[in-house]
This record gives C-alpha cells, sequence and structure tokens, in this order.
C-alpha cells in the first residue's frame, strides 16, 4: 500500500525524466529547423530529411551498418549459444574455468585495446597469408563478432541455468538422442534468450564507433563512423534529421514489442483462467 | 497360442522363487565428501509397487535419479531385468521417469507431449496415434490433447506427467513425489487412482516420497531412508507394527518411546522392566538376559480408563491427563506416568460425551493399559 507520495521523490522523477528526455527532444526539434546553424532558429521546414535522403553517402553508411549489424548478430549468436552451452550443460571440462573467463573477457576489455589488437591482428594476417587485402565490412564484421558473441553467451548461459535441466532429462529419458534433446527441448527453451541475444549483438554492432574506426579501411564508413566524422567539421542540421529517424524506428520497435508482450500476458491469464474453472 | 503365466500376485513375499526385476548391488554415490547414497542393496520385483520413503536429502531421489541414468555411480552396480545398466545411457534405459515438476514440454500440446517417446523409437503413425489415444482415455484426458500444458490444471498436468510416462509400457516407472505438488485433497483421491492404474497397466513402479501416509497407502513394499541407507525394508503392516529400530517406529506413526532391561527370555514371551512397570510382550524375541532394549507403544494401543487405584501388575500404570487435544473422530491425550514421562494416547471418540463427567479432563487420575501383544522391543 502506498502512503501519500513523496513531493521530493515525484520532483527527483521529473528530474531525472527531463535529463534523459530533454536532449532527445530538442533534437527533434531541430531537425526540422530551416536554419543551416543548428543552434539558431530558422522556422520550421523539412529542407533537411530532403537533403537526407538525397545523400547516396548517408545511405551507403545506413546500408552497410545494417548488414554488418546482421551478419555479425546471426553469427555471434550461433557461437554464443554454442559456447553457452558448454560452460552450463558440459559439467566440469578441463580447462573450463579458463574457457569461462576467457569467454567473457571482452565484456571488460576496454574497446581501445580490443579495437587495437584487432587491426594489429588484420595487418599480419594480410602480410602472412594475403588476406584481408583490404579492410572493410568482413574485418569490422569479424571484429564485432568477437565482442559481442560474450553478451549472446552470458544471455544464453543465464537462461540455461534459469530453466535448469529437468526438461532436457525428461526428453532423454523418453529415448530422445542428445542431439533430438537439442533441436527439440533445448533449442525451443532457449528462444526467448536467442532473440534478446540477436538483438543485442545487433544492436552492440549498429552502435559500435570505437572498434569499427581501428578496423575499417578507407571507402567503408558505417553510420557511427559517419555521424561522429561530421560532427567533428561542426554541428550538421542533416545528422538531426537523421538521428530523428532513428530515434522514431526504435520507437515503433519498442511499441509493437509491447503489444505482442502485453498480448501473450493476457493469453497466459486466459489460460490460467481456464485451468483453474477446472479445477473446480 | 496360448500362455501360461503363472506369476505370483505378491512374488516379493516368496523372493528366492523369482528372479527380481531390479537388482542393486552396494550402490554408492558421494558428491565431493556428501555421501548421498550408501552401499545400499535392494531387489524389486516384477509387479510391485515400492516406495522409497525418507526426509530431505535422505538420498531416495538420488538413488532414483541413478535408475534412470542420470547420476554415475561411484560403486556398485543396477541391474534391469537381468541387464547390467552401467554402460546404458538414460535414452535406452527400459524406465521411464514422472518428475515431480512434471516435467512436461512447455511448447507441445498434451498430445505431442505423450507422444514424444513412441515418436524417438519411431513407431509407426497409425499405431501410435491409437496408443496415445488409448493411455489418454485411461488418465480420463481424451478431451485435453488439444491444450498446452499451461492451460491445465495441477490435477490435469500430473495425469499427463504419468500418461507420458506410461505409454512407452516401461519394464519399471520411475515417480518422484508424484502427488506432491497437489493441494491435500485431490492428493488422497489421487493416491488411490494411482495405485489403480498401476493395477491395469501392469509395471512396476518405484515411488519416491517424503509422506509416510502416502507410502502406506500406495506401496506393496517399501524402504524406510535415512542418511543415505536403508533403515528398514518391508510391507507397511511389517514397517508400522514390527519397526527394527527407534527411528523407524518414529518415523512411522508416532510412538511413545522407552528404555528397560530384559528380565526373562522364553521362547514365545519376553519379560520387561522398566521403571514404571513390568512390560510383557506374548511372542518371542531375540533378546539377552539383562540385556538395555527400547520399547516401542503406538498411542493407539494403549487403553485409557479413570481410575483411583494404584495400577499393579504387567502392561498397565497409573497415570494423569496432562492435557488434552480433541480432533474429532479421535481425542489424542497427554498422559504423565509415575517417573513424570509423558505418552501420548489416542482414543477414538465412539460415543458423544453427553455429561461433562463422562470425558476424561484435566489432571483425572487414570490407568493406562496395553494387550500383551502391542508392545514392540527395539534393539537401536
Amino acid at each position: 500500500m502506498y502512503a501519500k507520495r513523496s513531493r521530493f521523490l515525484t520532483i527527483m522523477l521529473t528530474l531525472g525524466l527531463a535529463f534523459f528526455y530533454i536532449p532527445m527532444v530538442l533534437l527533434v526539434i531541430y531537425s526540422f529547423n530551416y536554419s543551416k546553424l543548428v543552434p539558431v532558429w530558422g522556422g520550421w521546414s523539412l529542407r533537411w530529411y530532403k537533403e537526407l535522403f538525397q545523400s547516396a553517402e548517408v545511405w551507403s553508411a545506413v546500408s552497410l551498418s545494417l548488414q554488418i549489424a546482421v551478419v555479425n548478430a546471426t553469427f555471434a549468436t550461433a557461437l554464443g549459444t554454442l559456447a553457452g552451452l558448454a560452460m552450463v550443460r558440459f559439467g566440469r571440462f578441463k580447462g573450463r574455468t579458463l574457457f569461462g573467463g576467457m569467454l567473457v573477457a571482452p565484456l571488460v576489455m576496454p574497446e581501445v585495446i580490443t579495437g587495437l589488437s584487432l587491426l594489429v591482428f588484420f595487418i599480419s594476417l594480410n602480410q602472412l597469408i594475403g588476406w584481408p587485402a583490404e579492410r572493410g565490412f568482413a574485418t569490422i564484421t569479424i571484429a564485432h563478432i568477437t565482442f559481442s558473441m560474450a553478451y549472446v553467451a552470458v544471455t544464453i548461459q543465464a537462461r540455461l541455468t534459469g530453466v535448469g535441466q529437468t526438461l532436457e532429462e525428461a526428453a532423454a529419458d523418453l529415448g530422445a538422442k542428445p542431439f533430438k534433446v537439442l533441436t527439440a527441448i533445448t533449442i525451443p527453451q532457449l528462444t526467448p534468450a536467442l532473440i534478446s541475444g540477436w538483438l543485442l549483438a545487433f544492436t552492440l554492432s549498429l552502435d559500435d564507433l570505437v572498434i569499427a574506426s581501428f578496423v575499417t579501411g578507407p571507402g567503408a564508413n558505417t553510420l557511427p563512423i559517419l555521424i561522429f566524422s561530421r560532427i567533428r567539421l561542426g554541428l550538421r542540421p542533416d545528422i538531426n534529421a537523421l538521428a530523428t529517424i532513428m530515434i522514431l524506428v526504435i520507437t515503433i520497435c519498442v511499441a509493437i514489442a509491447a503489444i505482442v508482450m502485453f498480448r501473450q500476458q493476457r493469453a497466459d491469464l486466459l489460460d490460467r483462467q481456464m485451468a483453474e474453472r477446472e479445477e473446480s | 497360442m496360448t500362455v501360461s503365466t503363472t506369476v505370483s500376485a505378491a512374488p516379493w513375499l516368496e523372493q528366492k522363487e523369482q528372479q527380481p526385476l531390479v537388482q542393486i548391488r552396494g550402490v554408492t554415490k558421494k558428491y565431493g565428501e556428501v555421501t548421498a547414497v550408501d552401499n545400499v542393496d535392494l531387489d524389486i520385483y516384477k509387479g510391485e509397487l515400492f516406495c522409497l520413503l525418507g526426509g530431505s536429502g535422505c538420498g531416495k531421489s538420488t538413488l532414483l535419479r541413478m535408475l534412470a541414468g542420470f547420476e554415475d555411480l561411484n560403486a556398485g552396480t543396477i541391474t534391469i531385468d537381468g541387464v547390467d545398466m552401467a554402460d546404458v545411457p538414460a535414452y535406452e534405459r527400459p524406465t521411464n521417469m514422472m518428475f515431480q515438476s512434471y516435467a512436461l514440454f512447455p511448447h507441445m500440446t498434451v498430445e505431442k507431449n505423450v507422444a514424444f517417446g513412441l515418436e524417438q523409437d519411431h513407431v509407426p503413425k497409425f499405431d501410435l496415434a491409437d496408443r496415445v489415444h488409448d493411455i489418454l482415455k485411461l488418465v480420463e484426458l481424451e478431451d485435453f490433447k488439444k491444450r498446452k500444458p499451461k492451460q491445465l490444471s495441477g490435477g490435469q498436468r500430473q495425469r499427463v506427467a504419468l500418461a507420458r510416462a506410461l505409454v512407452k509400457r516401461p519394464k519399471l516407472l520411475l515417480l518422484d513425489e508424484p502427488l506432491a505438488a497437489l493441494d491435500k485433497k485431490l492428493r488422497k483421491q489421487t493416491q488411490f487412482e494411482l495405485a489403480n492404474i498401476q493395477d491395469k497397466v501392469g509395471v512396476t513402479f518405484i515411488v519416491v516420497t517424503h509422506d509416510q501416509e502416502e507410502a502406506m497407502t500406495l506401496s506393496s513394499r517399501m524402504a524406510v531412508m535415512d542418511a543415505g541407507r536403508f533403515k528398514q525394508i518391508g510391507t507397511p503392516t511389517e514397517i508400522y507394527e514390527f519397526p527394527e529400530s527407534r527411528f523407524v517406529a518414529d518415523f512411522i506413526g508416532s510412538a511413545n518411546i522407552f528404555e528397560g532391561r530384559v528380565t526373562e527370555d522364553g521362547a514365545d514371551h519376553v519379560r520387561v522392566e522398566t521403571e514404571f512397570c513390568e512390560v510383557f510382550v506374548d511372542h518371542g524375541h531375540s533378546v539377552k538376559v539383562g540385556s538395555k532394549i527400547w520399547v516401542a507403544l503406538r498411542p493407539e494401543k494403549i487403553r485409557l480408563e479413570k481410575s483411583d487405584e494404584v495400577a499393579e501388575g504387567p502392561n498397565q500404570t497409573s497415570a494423569i491427563i496432562d492435557d488434552v487435544g480433541y480432533l474429532g473422530e479421535t481425542s489424542i491425550y497427554k498422559v504423565r506416568l509415575p517417573n513424570d514421562e509423558v505418552f501420548d494416547v489416542t482414543m477414538p471418540n465412539q460415543s458423544r460425551p453427553t455429561h461433562a463427567t463422562q470425558r476424561l479432563t484435566w489432571e483425572d487420575k487414570v490407568k493406562i493399559s496395553w494387550d500383551p501383544s502391542s508392545a514392540m522391543l527395539l534393539h537401536s
């Protein structure tokens, strides 16, 4: 039971939310600013959106980022799941502690170090076997997989520990061989973690500036690299427009997820009620 | 073709003639320093409903999991139907298990859950459908086959779990606390249902439970477990009426346990001297004159009557009522003996006490007594 809400708490909550959201609101408003100078208000306009849609440079960056993000998320999910399974379901194999440590190391490694070491690695590899001749899509994707895989592995480990082993034991008990248990029981059980792991890896990749800057080459600009390089030349209103579109897309995604979850909860509630009615 | 089967109704009573279905020999399981199951031996015969009874952590579930093939043995052998199970993985054992949590596959319908085991054996489609239908009929869930587990009540889920474990017609069905997740009323009803189903399908059941009432109602034989070992193995009646130790006497039902010294050891009787009276037992017992022994008396086997006189003679003593608990069908009396020991005595309330004077109450002087056959002598 809540007593009267303290005024202090209300004020702190308002301030906190304002701190988070006012910058975004400002960014959205300024994306509709006619003026070329960001801080100067020149009236409402869609000018920068038009320029944005005409900029081949921006769209190639968006396309590259999305491609890298999708490939990265898919590979990272596959590898991370295998690593998570090894950690949770394979008992105490030799070198498990070392493997577990190495698995989470990328989570705590400073990004500059990861980026730098990968760059050195790619250069030496190029000298040794002549690949990669040019840094870009492939090198960025590989770099992203190495660190986002760790996040997926952690997510999968948590889920595997959470659901326990009973269902897998039940399947084995009913005669399912290990591979069948994996495909018929474990993977369906992991679905929520697989989805969230994939989305996490996707977001991490889309977001990454530091590591991508190290391992990219001439001509391969991801979206964060593009935005950052433009900001260095001064604030540009078309970037505001791009950011606004991104906020819109994210909001739509979150809203869809919320609706799906709400429906799921309502279905669960109905199921439970149905079960309870029959109990009596 | 006629097959004449002369399967005895109670093969465990004539153990010499029958080959046990399950043979457990010297089985030990250690988790680090802790010994969960400690060098146990057990034979279980075809058609039995065998209960492993014990408190939490006594090793009963570990033993069940070893039978199913989920746990390795540190020592000993498990043989099922003549085959050593050492190198047989869980998915090839002739056993099926019903899990305490039921472990129904949440993403499959009732029908799919039940069919899962048969599909692993590549049972032909038409046969599979028939068998799934038959078993769902047996547990009265035909109308629910398209539902997902979360759309079922607790009792329905329990029956799906049972159907799924039975549909493969295992040689041995392992049940881990099959009724623990049900509420009390449903549990009582299901106890009998479970025994009926076992009777119908003729599969050997091993049931793990911590509920002594459940074990008593269900089992043909049971084993009382403590600290990884069997304390006693026998039929429910044997265990209740002839416990071999204080632990068993106290664990199954309740018992008033007191110390005594053997004064006479005859072929058909034993006399024991105690602090408050002489105990006379009308059957022989392997005891030594002069040795210390424990006597256990079940509360319902003690008679209680109002009496001001000092009780003399064997199997009786004077006492004073310390406390009375009215339970409806019975009353429980706490009576204080001359040596200040307190006994529990239960008596059925056969007639309504219409006058207050008829009722036994606090501070009443009473005489307690019991039949010569009632006292149980325990060595440990």
